[in-house]
């Protein structure tokens, strides 16, 4: 296994680090904001992240110094930085741990995103149930506070940034940028439509920016080393810098990985995390949370960067890869994603609420071997029907799954299906859990 | 006693820090139930009161988010995530241990009052499954004697060293697992 430096999980796995103030400073840290605020302009610093090439680390992927340069230039009202700490996709669990063995790294990131976009304010929207990091940013951004990089005149510089946290309260829907606002706002997170986007109308419909925890831990260290230095990173030009990919399931050693984009799944699977926990061999992964189509053995070799991924048909999206072996029934993990979906559904579009259930109560016929054989059909017309017809990105995720596995095992949904032919039962109605919260 | 009385400064530090009032309505949330283990109906007419909301602006919200429990669960509540990450290494099997242990399926509590048991979707500890969060405490890579450990911890202590502290995986080298 080729030895990659750690850029933000370096600090964390030194002997002896607590995280506290003293020891992000000890290993350089605040550096970067003393380098850059006031000194550097805040157009500049937009410059500089652009041209490192950092691409957005919660899902989507859109190049960051892009998505600050939406901001209107002109505009004099406040404007908003929300770091998107609602990390809920299954499948990840990397902002969790920088987040709470780490924190003064995301605040150095929060601030200096701050004033490259001229906020004064930032929340922290971190999930409810991340009760531990929410004390731990409590304690390090108090302590922040104290040092004088937070507040006003931060540093003798001028320049006032508040920071602060604000919890969820359970729905992976706030991890979406738009229901996100909603959420902190203090109504349902229902996503909003979009044109217009956060950048002109964001939070109480001011200019805003939504950026992932590791995205903005990304930003001390470009500014520190410079966009050159990240830009040869990973897989240029388009997959620049590190990632930290969450491997989960049937591996030896489950947990995150921080990896220069570009490596392939084998060697991130099989010499990173292990390998497979037993002597049965790998039948499919996920390759970047519960809304990325599965993809089997025969894409092992493809390179983990933005474009290899969508090239094979799925997408790097959160960076959590879960690991199944033979013998896992790929209708059953399908069965238990779409129950995910259908509980985290907002309801706000007709096609996903509904459909997210149809798609339950089919999956779960078919796994209680009382399917049809028309039931095939029903699934993929249910997920032509959900997918971009609904006003998030929620819809497109939900059929990922389903879509995946008809076309990858589809012989597993026939043999069930068969099966229940020769038992007599297909179509007759099964005794079911309600679905949902049971 | 009233919200307002008890967290007079709570709830002032709270509304400094959002430039419009109802996005205070949350974090003060939180607080009822943080106060009463779930949010009552009192409690939603009175935040609703401090916010300037009306009651059902602040119901159709605390009906949105799973955290917010809108009747009364026990001393701990046991959450155990069962999406398909935790399934994958157990926590089917785990369910079963809790509900055979504290003898109630998942949505009730026991007679006791002690524990409520549930089951939840992601709780983003997908490396270290199976999993449960008690209260505010996650308790991660369960098998069945530390179950048993931590539910007796609870009974006797109110709370167990097994908890999980800041995340961390994989673990370092020297430290114990």
């Amino acid at each position: 296994m080729a030895k990659h430096e750690l850029i933000l999980l370096k600090n964390m796995t030194s002997p002896g680090y607590t995280g506290s103030l003293a020891d992000y400073e000890r290993a350089g840290g605040y550096q970067a904001l003393r380098k850059t605020l006031g000194k550097i302009a805040p157009a500049d610093v937009t410059a500089i992240v652009v041209k490192s090439g950092l691409r957005g680390r919660g899902g989507a992927g859109f190049p960051t110094g892009i998505k600050w340069g939406f901001l209107p230039k002109d505009y004099q009202g406040p404007r908003y930085l929300c770091c998107n700490a609602d990390e809920s996709e299954p499948g990840t669990f990397k902002d969790r741990q920088l987040i709470e063995r780490d924190p003064h790294q995301v605040i150095e990131g929060i601030l200096l995103a701050c004033y490259a976009i001229g906020a004064e304010t930032a929340y922290i929207y971190i999930r409810g149930e991340f009760a531990l990091g929410a004390a731990i940013l409590e304690r390090a951004l108090s302590e922040a506070g104290a040092a004088g990089y937070i507040g006003r005149n931060i540093l003798g510089t001028g320049v006032n940034i508040d920071v602060w946290i604000h919890r969820g309260a359970g729905a992976y829907i706030c991890g979406e940028e738009t229901a996100l606002l909603e959420s902190l706002e203090g109504k349902r997170g229902l996503p909003r439509v979009k044109p217009p986007f956060p950048a002109t109308h964001g939070l109480y419909g001011k200019p805003t920016v939504v950026n992932n925890v590791e995205t903005l831990a990304n930003l001390p260290h470009i500014l520190n080393r410079g966009a050159e230095w990240f830009a040869s990173i990973g897989s240029p030009p388009k997959s620049t810098g590190t990632r930290i990919f969450c491997v989960s399931g049937h591996v030896r050693r489950p947990g995150n990985y921080e990896v220069p984009m570009g490596i392939t799944f084998r060697e991130l699977i099989f010499e990173h995390a292990g390998g497979m926990r037993s002597d049965k061999s790998l039948k499919a992964f996920i390759p970047g949370g519960a809304s990325a189509p599965f993809l089997t053995p025969d894409h092992l070799d493809v390179k983990m960067d933005f474009e290899s991924v969508a090239q094979a048909g799925s997408m790097l999206g959160s960076g959590g890869v879960t690991v199944m072996e033979e013998g896992t029934s790929m209708v059953w993990a399908t069965l238990r994603l779409m129950e995910f979906f259908y509980h985290e559904s907002c309801g706000k579009c007709t096609p996903c609420r509904e459909g997210s259930s149809w798609l339950v109560q089919t999956m779960r016929r078919i796994l209680a071997k009382r399917g049809r054989r028309e039931d095939l059909e029903t699934l993929t017309d249910l997920c032509q029907n959900i997918a971009g017809r609904t006003v998030c990105a929620f819809g497109d995720a939900e059929v990922a799954p389903v879509m995946s596995t008809l076309k990858y095992w589809r012989h597993e949904y026939e043999d069930l299906i068969r099966e229940a032919e020769s038992l007599g039962l297909s179509g007759v109605p099964e005794l079911v859990l309600p679905a949902g919260r049971y | 006693m009233r919200l307002s009385e008890k967290y007079k400064d709570q709830i002032a530090d709270i509304l400094s820090r959002y430039p419009v009032r109802r996005s205070a309505l949350l974090p003060l949330l939180c607080l009822a139930q943080q106060e009463e283990g779930y949010v009552s109906e009192a409690a939603m007419k009175e935040i609703a009161g401090i916010l300037k909301l009306t009651p059902p602006q602040v119901y159709e919200t605390v009906t949105f988010y799973t955290m917010l429990n809108l009747k009364p669960v026990g001393k701990f509540h046991i959450q155990v995530c069962k999406s398909l990450m935790c399934a994958l290494v157990g926590s089917d099997t785990l369910l079963g241990w809790l509900r055979a242990k504290l003898g109630i399926k998942p949505g009730e509590t026991t007679p006791d009052r002690m524990f409520t048991l549930s089951t939840v979707e992601c709780l983003a500890a997908c490396g270290a499954g199976p999993m449960m969060q008690i209260n505010d405490d996650y308790y991660e890579k369960l098998t069945e004697e530390k179950v048993d450990r931590i539910l007796a911890d609870l009974k006797r202590d109110g709370t167990s060293p097994l908890k999980s502290g800041p995340f961390m995986l994989p673990e370092p080298v020297n430290s114990k697992g």
